[in-house]
């Protein structure tokens, strides 16, 4: 599934060379693509880009988006995408409708494969042609319909299409095991038996066994579409709990939302994306929900520029 | 609530309505611990329209004591022998149904498929020259399995509707059975008669009443070994299994009704000096079949396959299954099913006839499924309901012709029994989807 190639060294150069920050210059390097705003307004706008590409030598982030592009026929969907998603943090990303979020993820979890650009994987080049191959790397997705059928109960869902057989019959008892195991990893205490139906679920019970699906198969990544848009305030909390509970696990999350507020209390970085291009990414702390929309809307934020520009990029370093 | 499985701290995020809903849908066996707690839950699941069983063998007793009381010949030996075997075919093309129905389509073929299928096994059967029984019989399940197979092909391949495609597999099979007849038996009037002596004893032999008891006693230990064998296992896992009280309840259950089954048998049955008695040899058989197909879907992948389609296919397909050969394997048992069935018809009757009413008797054993708690629309529903709702289909038809009343109020009960299990089943299902 992964193939290392000859251009590895490449984008780890080009990260450094665009890390160091405000000036609102291209990076020096021949080889090195420019960064994802070609043609920046202001320089606190280039300072928040700064933190896309930063890793040091040593620390190479899970996954890094490399100048992703891609079109369908004459529309371009995304331009020049350049993302790190490190381990261990909530990445979210955000996007008025028809920005490029979903096109993004489809990309990042196989069912789209980019025009432009390279995807790498620890490091290494890989080739995302299926959702298999998605997978296989552990990046699981778990999409806004969860895709979990009412009638199963929760251990059924959580083991559908890779069941433990033991002569010839389900194992129910090694897979129960497991499920609750893995439910209690992720401390999702309210359900009251994993042997219920699904359907039986509240929609944040349903996104935690959506979730600890993806977790149980040693998913290193897991993406969440909209994992808040249909529930109310107790639900939000119980999903919002859970993300964290992924990172604390080492897991790298990245979240799609349009809910700011539940973005801002979960997310440690925030990618903002614009009409197919990557307008700002940085540290949540860094941006207001007012600047957030800004950038969403126009692109650039005035508000930013009052905010302390973000030192170098060193800050998201560590 | 002391069931919580997992003790959720106090405090944890639980409205109460939500705690409300969840007793309402889960199974009693999962969260229940004692008895009083288990038929409270139950309770509260059949008030949210989906109970399993046990109502619809409160409807099959509440039938069964209307015709006791209209007719004392009703619960006699004779008759109840004579109900299992009406009873059997019904269920067997009940049990057929099924495969499909859980995935959400339907097969109106098979009343004539089984035909066709009978046909060729008492072809083969025919003297002078009568091949081996078994061949014969491989024959008559592997017509009808291959005809349905290749309709859930068509059904997969082109996305047709399985309404529309079976129905045209139901004429195309009495063209079929004609055909056939005409072939296998050109003197016959379009009708061939069983001249296997095996087969012939599926309904008119019977074991004798020592083997019964002893067939019954053997399969109530199994039933029950194998129930609490693996409630002890889940316990010593540390799973929550349902109470003891609960699982012994069920084996008694299960045993009162193989004493039953076997004390009717084993009444003589027999007109003035013969003696007729033993429980016949159809009851083990479709006791064999109905404990095969529910291990297929309770403890097997494609069982459990068969139930995801059913419920979700676009989170199946994402889960990598192969919708396609689940799909099409499930068509394919359940022509094999109907094959049984059309052998246990031609043993019923002595013979198959281009009379059959394939597109009725196809419709009675939907119904027998849809009475038994199968969902039409897929997903919800067991073997064991087919079997019930069979007899239920089977009880009207017999105690309706016991009391001299003839097709009309048959019918007309059946349709009013088969209206009220759909209701039932769409207002389940639409309070499921609301909530």
């Amino acid at each position: 599934m992964t193939t290392p190639s000859a251009d590895d060294a490449r984008p780890a150069t080009a990260g450094r060379a665009s890390a160091p920050g405000p000036e609102p210059s291209a990076p020096q390097q021949p080889d090195a693509p420019t960064p994802s705003t070609p043609e920046p307004e202001n320089p606190a706008e280039v300072a928040t880009q700064a933190p896309a590409t930063t890793a040091s030598n040593g620390d190479q982030p899970l996954l890094r988006l490399v100048d992703i592009g891609k079109s369908f026929g004459p529309v371009r969907v995304l331009t020049r995408i350049t993302l790190d998603i490190p381990v261990g943090q909530v990445t979210a990303v955000v996007g008025d409708n028809g920005a490029g979020k979903s096109t993004l993820i489809k990309t990042i979890s196989g069912i789209y494969t980019q025009d432009e650009g390279q995807i790498l994987w620890q490091g290494r080049q890989v080739h995302l042609h299926s959702p298999k191959d998605a997978s296989d790397l552990g990046i699981a997705t778990v999409y806004q319909d969860l895709a979990l059928a009412d009638n199963l109960d929760i251990v059924a869902n959580m083991f559908l299409g890779h069941e433990v057989v033991k002569h010839f019959q389900l194992d129910e008892i090694s897979m129960e095991k497991t499920a609750r195991q893995t439910l209690a990893d992720l401390s999702v205490v309210t359900v009251r038996s994993v042997r219920q139906p699904v359907g039986s679920l509240s929609g944040g019970q349903l996104q935690a066994v959506a979730v600890a699906r993806a977790v149980m198969r040693q998913a290193k990544l897991v993406i969440l579409d909209e994992p808040t848009a249909a529930l109310g305030v107790t639900q939000t909390r119980v999903v919002l709990d859970l993300i964290k509970r992924l990172k604390s696990q080492n897991i790298a999350v990245i979240v799609i939302s349009h809910n700011l507020t539940d973005v801002q209390s979960v997310a440690d970085r925030i990618a903002v994306l614009r009409l197919g291009r990557l307008v700002a990414v940085g540290p949540t702390a860094q941006y207001d929900a007012e600047s957030i929309v800004d950038l969403m809307t126009t692109g650039t934020s005035k508000r930013l520029a009052d905010v302390p520009a973000e030192p170098s990029g060193s800050s998201s370093e560590h | 609530m002391s069931t919580d499985v997992q003790e959720p701290p106090p405090g944890a995020a639980d409205d109460p309505d939500e705690v409300a809903s969840e007793v309402a849908l889960a199974p009693p066996d999962v969260i229940a611990d004692s008895l009083g707690e288990y038929v409270k839950i139950w309770l509260s699941r059949i008030r949210n329209g989906d109970s399993g069983a046990l109502p619809v063998i409160a409807g099959l007793v509440v039938i069964v004591i209307y015709f006791q009381a209209r007719s004392s010949l009703f619960l006699s030996a004779g008759n109840l022998v004579n109900l299992i075997g009406q009873a059997a075919w019904i269920v067997m093309l009940g049990m057929a149904e099924v495969f499909v129905l859980l995935l959400g389509e339907i097969d109106l073929s098979i009343g004539y498929t089984a035909a066709v299928g009978g046909t060729f096994t008492l072809w083969l059967l025919l003297p002078p020259h009568p091949a081996p029984w078994p061949l014969a019989v491989l024959v008559g399940l592997a017509v009808p399995a291959i005809f349905s197979g290749l309709e859930g092909v068509i059904v997969t391949r082109l996305r047709l509707p399985s309404f529309v495609v079976t129905l045209a597999g139901q004429l195309l099979a009495f063209g079929l059975l004609l055909e056939v007849m005409a072939t296998a038996s050109p003197n016959g009037g379009g009708s061939i008669r069983l001249y296997n002596n095996v087969l012939t004893d599926i309904y008119a032999g019977s074991l004798s009443p020592l083997a019964s008891w002893i067939v019954m006693a053997v399969a109530v230990v199994l039933v029950g070994a194998l129930f609490l064998v693996r409630d002890g296992s889940r316990r010593r896992s540390n799973l929550t299994a349902p109470p003891l009280s609960v699982t012994v309840l069920k084996i008694a259950a299960i045993a009162v009704a193989g004493v039953v089954v076997v004390l009717i048998g084993n009444t003589n049955r027999g007109a003035g000096l013969t003696v007729v008695e033993g429980v016949p040899w159809v009851v083990p058989v479709v006791v064999v079949v109905i404990v095969a197909w529910s291990l297929l879907l309770g403890r097997t992948r494609f069982g459990r396959y068969v139930y995801a389609i059913g419920g979700n296919a676009e989170a199946s397909r994402r889960a990598g299954i192969n919708l396609n050969r689940i799909r099409v394997l499930a068509f394919t048992l359940c022509g094999l099913t109907a094959g049984i069935m059309g052998i246990i018809f031609a043993s019923y009757l002595g013979s198959v006839s281009t009379g059959v009413q394939g597109g009725q008797n196809v419709l009675l054993g939907v119904a027998a499924g849809v009475i038994g708690g199968v969902s039409l629309f897929g997903g919800r529903g067991k073997m064991v309901g087919a079997v019930l709702g069979g007899f239920i289909v089977a009880v009207i038809y017999n105690g309706l012709e016991l009391l001299g009343l003839g097709a009309a109020p048959q019918n007309i009960w059946t349709a009013v029994v088969l209206l009220a299990a759909v209701t039932v089943d769409t207002l389940a299902r639409r309070r499921s989807t609301a909530a």
